[in-house]
C-alpha cells in the first residue's frame, strides 16, 4: 500500500507574512501553498478573482493558468493536467458548477485528485451573480449522474479560505475524489486579515504514486484504504482510463457486476474512511438545549445569534461544519440525542444541508429550518427568533 | 486469444492491448485501417511510446484509446481536445494526440476544435470522419452531406455540413490535411508530418462505416466505398480550402491533399516568450 | 533486369491471424498482385478470411496489413535465404 506521504509546501508558491485581502484571493494564495501548478477557469461571478490571481501569481511560481473557452472544458481540462502530473484546480459558480457535474462524474469514476472551487452565489439560472447563496450544497453532491461520493469543504472567513483549501488538496490526493471547496460570495468578497505561515509549517500531502513496476501494477486495484495508486502519463506505464465502467486494469467492462464493484467502491472509498475526514468545530454542545448546526458565512452569521441568545440565558450550543460532505452522521445523531432541537440556518431555502441532519435525526429532536433565498445574509434577529422558538 | 506468430511481427502490435482483440468495430469499418497508418507514423517517426498519449471522446472511434498501449484517456463525448489541452500543457515532454470521430469532435466538441486550433496548441488531432454518429446507430452529423439518410433525418439531410479543413484552418492550425482510407499509404506521411508538427495539426479522414451510414443510404459494402474514393479523389496539395467541402452524398470528386503546412508560434512558445519579455527574470518558464 | 534481381533477393511473406479476421475481404481486394484469396473456410465467429494462395505473386508491399482494420494479416519483404 503506498502510504499516505506529507511533505511541507514548496515555498516558492508561498506568500508568508501577514496580508489584509479578500477570500478568493485567499483561496488562490492556499492553492499555490497546497501545491497547486495548474487551473483551468473560466469567467464567472463572484468567484473570477481566485482565477485573476492564479493568473497573475503562476507565472511567477512556475505552472499555468488557461482560460478554457467554456466551464465544460475547465472541468476536465484540469483532469488532464492531474493525469501528466500536476495538482489542478478550477473555479466557477452555481451555473458553471452545472455545466461542469458531466465531468464532475467523470473525476469520480477516473478518480481524478482535484479542486473544484465553487463561490456560490444565488440562483436559479442567472440569478444573482453578485450576490451571496449557500443553495449548491446538494449540487455538489449530487448534481452528476450515477452513484458516487464527493468531499466538501466550506470555509467561513478569509484565513479559512487559505487553510481549508490546502486541506481540499490534500483530501484530494488521499483520497483520490473530486473536492469541493465550496465558498460563497461573501466569504469570497470580504477583505480580512490574513496570515500565511512559513512554507515549512505548511502541511501538503504527495500524489499516491505507486512504487509497482508497469508488470505489477494495476490502475484501479485498490489498497486496503480502498483507494487506488496512481501513475501518470510518460511514466511508462502504458495505463488506459475510462469513464466507462471499468475493471482493475482498468478496461472497459459492460455488466452489472463490474458496475457493482466499481460504483461501491467508490462510494464506500469515502464512507468508510468518513471518520477520518469529517471535521467540524463545536462549542458549548455538551449541556445544550438548542445546537446551531451550520457551515460557511452562515455559521459566522450566527455566532453573533448564538452570543444573543445566550445573553439572554439560553444554553446554545455550537457546531459548524467544516467537512460538509460527507456529514458527520454519528456525532449529529449523538447531539440530537441530549437536545430539544437543532437550528439549522442556510442560505437557501430548502433546507439542502437541514434535510441532512431531519434525516439523521430521525425525530430525535426538533430540526428548525432557519431558510433563507440567498441575496444577503441572515439577520441574527431571524436566527435568534429561530433559537428561541426551539429552546421552548 | 492465442496470436499467430509472424503477426507479431506487424507493427501495430506493439500498439495493441492484444488481450481486448477483437475489437468491437464492424467488418470493414475504416477506423482500424487508420490504426495501421498511426502505429507505422509513430513508429517512422521514432517517437517513444512511453512519451506518447492519447486521447479519445465517445463514439466508435472514441475507442481508438481503449485499444492502444500507450498512455491512452477515454473521456468524454466531445471532450478530448480539452482534456488533452491539460494533459499537453501539464507535461509539455509528452506527445499528445487526440483520436476520434466527426460527432465527437466538431458536433458536440466543435467548441474546444475552434480553441484549440485558435490557440494553436501543439497537439495532433485526427479525425475520422463517417458522416454518422455511428455508435448511437446513425445520426446525422455536423459533417454529413446534404441528403444522407440518417435515423434522425429520415427524409435527408437539408442543413449545411461542415467543411472541416476550411474549420481547421480558419481556426489557426498550423498543418490540415484531409485522406480518405484508401489512402494508406498517404495518410501515414500525413500523420508523420503531423507528429513532426509544432502546433495545431489536423488530419480529417473520411472513412467508411458500412454498418450504418453505407447501408443505410445504399451506398454498397465498404470496399465498394474505398474504391469510390480510389476513383474519385482528386489530389490537390495546397488547395484553398474554401473549396474542399463535400456538399453531397456520393460527389465527382474528393478533394484529397495537403492544403495547409505553416509556421507559427504555438501556445507554449508563445506563452513562455511573452511572458519572459514582459516579466523578465522573475518569469518561471515553463516546459523547456 | 532489376526485376529479375529482385526476385531473387527479395520474397513476399504474409501471415494471417485467422481469429481476428472479420471476414471483409478488403485485404484481397487491395492486394495488387492478387496473392492472398479468401478461405472457403470459417473462423470460429462464422467469418470468412484470407489465404496466401499464391506466394509467387507476392511482392511483400505490406498493403494487406495497411487496410486490414482488424489486424488480423500481415505482409511483409524477407530477403530469400533467410527464413520466416
Ligand atoms: S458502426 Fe460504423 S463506424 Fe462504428 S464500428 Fe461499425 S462500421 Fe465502424
Ligand atoms: S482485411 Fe483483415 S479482416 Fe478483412 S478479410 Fe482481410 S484479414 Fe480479414
Amino acid at each position: 500500500m503506498a502510504e499516505i506521504k506529507y511533505t511541507t509546501a514548496d515555498p516558492k508558491g508561498v506568500l508568508t507574512g501577514i496580508h489584509y485581502m479578500d477570500g478568493n484571493h485567499a483561496a488562490c494564495e492556499g492553492a499555490l501553498a497546497a501545491g497547486c501548478r495548474f487551473a483551468a477557469g473560466y469567467p464567472i461571478t463572484p468567484s473570477t478573482e481566485v482565477v485573476e490571481r492564479f493568473s497573475a501569481r503562476i507565472p511567477l511560481v512556475g505552472g499555468v493558468f488557461i482560460q478554457m473557452e467554456d466551464e465544460i472544458a475547465s472541468s476536465i481540462c484540469l483532469q488532464g493536467a492531474v493525469w501528466a502530473g500536476l495538482k489542478a484546480m478550477t473555479v466557477t459558480s452555481g451555473p458553471g458548477i452545472s455545466l461542469m457535474q458531466e465531468h464532475i462524474g467523470l473525476a469520480a469514476c477516473l478518480e481524478t485528485p482535484c479542486v473544484f472551487v465553487n463561490v456560490q452565489r444565488g440562483g436559479p439560472s442567472t440569478g444573482l451573480p453578485t450576490l451571496p447563496g449557500q443553495a449548491d450544497m446538494q449540487q455538489c453532491r449530487w448534481g452528476s449522474h450515477g452513484d458516487y461520493e464527493v468531499i466538501a469543504l466550506s470555509p467561513s472567513t478569509v484565513q479559512e479560505s487559505f487553510d481549508f483549501i490546502i486541506d481540499a488538496f490534500n483530501l484530494a490526493e488521499i483520497y483520490r475524489v473530486p473536492v469541493f471547496f465550496m465558498m460563497d460570495e461573501c466569504v469570497g468578497h470580504m477583505t480580512e486579515k490574513l496570515v500565511i505561515p512559513e512554507a515549512d509549517k505548511i502541511k501538503v500531502v504527495e500524489r499516491r504514486y505507486t512504487s509497482k513496476p508497469p508488470e505489477e501494477y494495476l490502475p484501479f486495484k485498490p489498497d486496503p484504504d480502498l483507494v487506488p495508486e496512481m501513475v501518470k502519463a510518460g511514466d511508462g506505464y502504458r495505463f488506459h482510463v475510462t469513464g466507462l465502467t471499468h475493471d482493475e486494469r482498468g478496461y472497459p467492462v459492460i455488466n452489472a457486476q463490474a458496475q457493482k464493484e466499481m460504483v461501491y467502491r467508490l462510494v464506500e472509498k469515502v464512507e468508510k474512511n468518513a471518520p477520518k475526514i469529517w471535521r467540524y468545530e463545536e462549542d458549548e454542545v455538551e449541556d445544550a438545549d438548542v445546537v446551531v448546526l451550520s457551515y460557511g458565512i452562515s455559521a459566522r452569521v450566527a455566532l453573533k445569534a448564538i452570543e444573543m441568545a445566550r445573553e439572554k440565558g439560553i444554553r446554545v450550543g455550537r457546531m459548524r461544519l467544516i467537512v460538509v460532505w460527507p456529514f458527520p452522521e454519528p456525532r449529529v445523531k449523538e447531539i440530537a440525542s441530549k437536545v430539544k432541537a437543532i437550528v439549522v440556518p442556510e442560505l437557501n431555502i430548502r433546507g439542502q444541508v437541514a434535510r441532512e441532519v431531519e434525516r439523521i435525526v430521525e425525530g430525535t429532536c426538533r430540526v428548525v429550518r432557519v431558510p433563507h433565498a440567498g441575496g444577503t445574509v441572515h439577520d441574527p434577529q431571524e436566527i435568534l427568533d429561530a433559537i428561541m422558538e426551539a429552546a421552548k | 486469444m492465442s496470436v499467430v506468430e509472424g503477426i507479431k511481427e506487424n507493427p501495430v502490435e506493439e500498439f495493441l492491448r492484444t488481450d481486448r482483440l477483437p475489437h468491437v468495430w464492424c467488418s470493414g469499418c475504416g477506423i482500424g485501417t487508420t490504426v495501421n497508418c498511426f502505429a507505422r507514423a509513430v513508429k517512422e517517426c521514432g517517437i517513444p511510446l512511453n512519451d506518447l498519449a492519447i486521447v479519445s471522446g465517445i463514439g466508435c472511434t472514441g475507442r481508438v484509446a481503449g485499444y492502444l498501449r500507450l498512455d491512452s484517456f477515454h473521456t468524454t463525448h466531445g471532450r478530448a481536445i480539452a482534456f488533452a489541452t491539460g494533459l499537453h500543457l501539464a507535461n509539455p515532454e509528452l506527445k499528445v494526440v487526440v483520436y476520434s470521430g466527426d460527432g465527437d469532435l466538431v458536433g458536440i466538441g466543435g467548441n474546444h476544435f475552434i480553441h484549440a486550433a485558435r490557440r494553436n496548441l501543439d497537439i495532433t488531432v485526427i479525425l475520422i470522419n463517417n458522416f454518422t454518429y455511428a455508435m448511437t446507430g446513425g445520426q446525422v452529423t455536423p459533417t454529413a452531406p446534404l441528403d444522407s439518410i440518417e435515423t434522425t433525418t429520415p427524409y435527408g439531410v437539408f442543413e449545411q455540413n461542415f467543411n472541416l479543413p476550411h474549420l481547421a484552418a480558419s481556426c489557426g492550425a498550423v498543418y490540415v490535411a484531409r485522406w480518405t482510407a484508401y489512402h494508406v499509404m498517404q495518410v501515414k506521411k500525413a500523420m508523420v508530418e503531423a507528429l513532426n508538427k509544432k502546433g495545431f495539426s489536423f488530419i480529417e479522414i473520411i472513412a467508411p462505416c458500412p454498418t450504418i451510414y453505407l447501408r443505410r443510404n445504399r451506398l454498397g459494402s465498404a470496399i465498394d466505398e474505398l474504391k469510390y474514393y480510389k476513383e474519385h479523389s482528386v489530389i490537390q496539395h495546397g488547395a484553398d480550402t474554401r473549396d474542399v467541402g463535400i456538399d453531397i452524398r456520393r460527389p465527382e470528386k474528393i478533394i484529397v491533399g495537403k492544403f495547409v503546412d505553416i509556421e507559427k508560434p504555438d501556445y507554449l512558445t508563445a506563452m513562455n516568450e511573452h511572458l519572459g519579455e514582459v516579466l523578465g527574470d522573475k518569469y518561471v518558464r515553463w516546459g523547456e | 533486369m532489376a526485376t529479375a534481381e529482385k526476385k531473387k533477393k527479395f520474397r513476399g511473406v504474409v501471415y494471417v491471424a485467422p481469429e481476428r479476421c472479420k471476414g471483409c475481404a478488403i485485404c484481397v481486394e487491395f492486394c495488387p498482385t492478387g496473392a492472398i484469396t479468401m478461405s472457403d473456410r470459417f473462423n470460429s465467429k462464422g467469418y470468412h478470411y484470407p489465404e496466401f494462395t499464391y506466394p509467387d505473386k507476392c511482392t511483400g508491399c505490406g498493403l494487406c496489413g495497411m487496410y486490414c482494420p482488424d489486424f488480423a494479416i500481415y505482409g511483409f519483404r524477407e530477403k530469400i535465404g533467410e527464413g520466416a
